[in-house]
């Protein structure tokens, strides 16, 4: 057998069978979001050709074809792709910081065979019934069974409760094992961990330190990260909440209509029900992600440079700030609504949505601090990976902002600029930037110190990926300028231009992701990424107790 | 400064963008070169944390003072209720097709427009756009509600209507792609120049 058959088989020095249960269940959801990250730039690539040539397949010039992809899209991204990602890294690392065993891995193992079940539904209502409402769901599209057929709407609304119930599964893992008495925290009271895990202590010590008092707290509960994941979480149930009441109330009609009844659409009021469905999904975009960016950049900066976070206090009482922010921004998507009060437009559309320059203009400043004091360091994956997670937000946040204005609006809303210049720049160079800079830092915690097969390749999966998602973002947003919609089908090449840079840059994006994909698959080999789906001997749902006492992060300090 | 027209104000908007973002990407390569050095940086410039609060905070008002000065239909928008139009055209969309004034819809320069529409179904968007697919403006048609939109045109030509909120395929031909509700030269703007450079305040 050659070498590289060897290697394809068995990996470098992964071991499946040295993982413990709770290493494996987080391995698990990492392969599916990986899985996931690929079908969804794939489609993305699709949509980016389709915007050069309508007729390219699977497109053939049909607007049904394209919004099915387009609905999908959005689904198998956030959900599929990164909400696995995310909940996986902190099922981990909760137990980790806090040094205490997850709750269940019963129930982790739930979560991410609903969110996969979940999501390859909604996919199949899009693929089969070409089900395609968008993400937005304004109502009545979704129920409109003129346009579309029942089936696909309830497989479609099934499938984004399965990931709902999912995600409700995360949220009851994640604060289940930070208020479980045990270890560490086998004193503390519920009180001391909620004060802690909203982040009052921070402002409590803050507000002691300006009036000379002594500190409420010298040293917090929970840890800094463990916070931020606290804190998000709560964004996130009440995200799963709203969505999966909007899901019910879809499927509730679907279910009339296929039972011969012939209701009012209109009896729900349309722009009530606009608000109420961007207050919840707003906490996806505006809440649980910009928080869960924030400790994961204060986790990572810690972590590379093994020293403690600048300023921490103050981020502990941003990142309570920024929950109560998340809960009065969702506004914004209503400045172009005519019938949406003036008031709310103007304080949560515009003012209010200001403060999240400031929270995360913080969270930026804060991490590049802590960074700056622990120089020289070694430019290594992890530190390159997080400042291109802070360079992503650094230009992502800002183009949101200038959109965020009633002026600006007018001529900008619903254009590829907040798609692409905001959002997509959010999650592909922002977002998933961190998220690789996570990924790095605990492969050797996850996988037992296992080898990568290649650094060089880490490298070019980092440029290219990189210069893909800004080039893609900056070419495609540039497009939003010059007048293109984002949900509209262009058959005429109207923005060819700009389209074909777009889909240059964004195939860059796609071998990236085959070139870490890869990486990976040569670094546990085969055997190995089977192996993980296998039950473990080992049951433990902890990692690192028996090893540590105290909570620090770990394989710090690289430096010069 | 004002701006006349969305033209104008993206053209601006463009510029300072890109600026900002070759700043805040050379900011960070900068940061990331000299993290890895053994010599200590030489600071261009100290920034003290509460400088650089202020300076966001400034930010994140500023930029709505600054528009709300430069771009003259956000005042318009808010006090709609209270400005008298010139010309006020109803119109309303019901299965992806709109019902436009019987009339062709032309208007004088300078002139204050009222755009009253109405959606009997579904979530359309009502968006005017340049010959050369430049958005003039837009505003969300939410059903069974009143959308309006007062508009003061400030340049000659003649725009394109279509639907800039996606309401289901049916908007497009199902063999072509093309969209059923692009109206072609739905609404012309006649103007003489001095006129609409007063409206403006003179600016250019």
């Amino acid at each position: 057998m050659s070498k590289f058959m060897d290697t394809l088989i068995n990996g470098t020095n992964f071991d499946h069978t040295s993982l413990n249960a709770l290493q494996k269940v987080t391995l698990r959801a990492v392969v599916m979001s990986f899985l996931f990250f690929g079908l969804l730039t794939i489609e993305g690539m699709i949509m980016r050709g389709a915007q050069v040539d309508p007729n390219i397949p699977p497109i053939f010039g049909h607007a049904d074809h394209y919004f099915s992809i387009m609905t999908v899209h959005p689904i198998v991204g956030i959900f599929g792709s990164t909400y696995q990602l995310v909940f996986a890294a902190f099922m981990f690392l909760v137990p980790y910081l806090t040094k205490k065993p997850l709750y269940s891995v019963k129930l982790a193992n739930w979560v991410w065979i609903l969110i996969t079940l979940g999501t390859a539904l909604a996919w199949i209502a899009a693929f089969v019934w070409n089900y395609a409402p968008l993400y937005t769901l304004y109502w009545p599209l979704p129920a409109d069974v003129k346009q579309f057929k029942i089936i696909g709407g309830i497989v479609f609304i099934i499938g984004v409760a399965l990931i709902m119930i999912g995600t409700l599964g995360f949220i009851y893992n994640i604060y289940a094992t930070i208020f479980a008495r045990v270890g560490i925290h086998k004193n503390k009271t519920t009180k001391e961990l909620l004060i802690s895990g909203f982040g009052i202590d921070g402002m409590l010590n803050l507000w002691h330190k300006i009036t000379g008092k002594p500190p409420y707290s010298k040293e917090p509960a929970l840890s800094l990260p463990v916070v931020a994941i606290f804190r998000g979480t709560v964004d996130t149930f009440l995200d799963a909440l709203v969505i999966l009441g909007a899901g019910i109330l879809v499927l509730v009609y679907l279910f009339a209509f296929a039972g011969g009844a012939s209701w009012d659409l209109h009896a729900v009021d349309s722009l009530l029900y606009k608000n109420y469905f961007w207050w919840g999904l707003d906490l996806v975009a505006d809440g649980l992600v910009l928080i869960y960016v924030a400790g994961s950049w204060y986790l990572l900066a810690t972590i590379i440079t093994g020293q403690k976070l600048f300023m921490e206090n103050v981020a502990r009482a941003a990142l309570m700030l920024e929950l109560l922010v998340s809960w009065m921004v969702w506004s914004h998507h209503l400045l172009a609504d005519q019938p949406q009060p003036e008031m709310m437009k103007l304080i949560s559309g515009e003012m209010v949505t200001a403060f999240e320059l400031l929270t995360q203009g913080l969270a930026l400043f804060i991490t590049l601090v802590t960074l700056w004091k622990a120089r020289p360091l070694k430019m290594t994956p992890p530190l390159a990976y997080l400042l291109g997670g802070l360079v992503g937000f650094g230009l992502a946040v800002p183009a949101a902002i200038i959109q965020a204005d009633m002026g600006m609006n007018r001529v900008l809303h619903n254009t590829q600029w907040i798609s692409f210049a905001h959002f997509h720049m959010a999650l592909i160079v922002g977002l998933y930037m961190t998220l690789y800079s996570a990924l790095y830092v605990l492969w050797p915690l996850v996988t037992n110190n296992t080898k990568l097969f290649s650094s060089k390749l880490t490298w070019v999966h980092y440029w290219l990926f990189l210069i893909g998602g800004v080039g893609m973002g900056a070419f495609v947003g540039m497009a939003g300028l010059d007048g293109m919609l984002r949900r509209h089908f262009y058959v005429n090449g109207e923005f060819n231009t700009l389209m074909i840079l777009g889909a240059i840059f964004g195939s860059m994006i796609l071998i990236a992701w085959f070139i870490f994909l890869f990486n990976i698959v040569m670094s546990v080999g085969l055997k190995g990424l089977i192996g993980i789906f296998l039950p473990s001997k080992d049951k433990s749902a902890s990692y690192g107790i028996e090893e540590e006492e105290e909570v620090t992060p770990a394989p710090a300090a690289v430096k010069n | 400064m004002t701006f006349a027209n969305s033209l104008e104000l993206l053209r601006f908007h463009f510029v300072a963008y890109t600026i900002y973002a070759i700043f805040i990407i050379s900011v960070i390569a900068w940061f990331g070169y000299n993290l890895t050095r053994k010599e200590k940086a030489k600071s261009i410039v100290r920034i003290p944390f509460y400088g650089y609060m202020a300076f966001l905070i400034l930010m994140g008002v500023g930029h709505h003072i600054f528009t709300y000065n430069a771009i003259p239909w956000v005042s318009e928008d808010i006090t709609r209720h209270e400005i008298k139009p010139d010309y006020v055209f109803k119109i309303s969309i019901k299965d992806h097709r709109w019902k436009l004034p019987k009339e062709k819809m032309v208007v004088e320069c300078g002139k204050k427009v009222l755009f009253d529409v109405d959606s009997e179904d579904l979530t359309y968007g009502f968006g005017l756009f340049r010959k050369d697919g430049t958005m003039v403006m837009q505003m969300q048609v939410v059903p069974k509600h009143r959308n309006d939109l007062l508009w003061t045109f400030n340049e000659e030509g003649v725009f394109d209507l279509t639907s800039t909120e996606y309401a289901g395929p049916a908007q497009y031909d199902h063999e072509t792609g093309q969209d059923l509700m692009f109206i072609k030269d739905a609404f012309e703007v006649k103007c003489n120049k001095k006129v609409a450079l007063n409206n403006i305040g003179g600016s250019k």
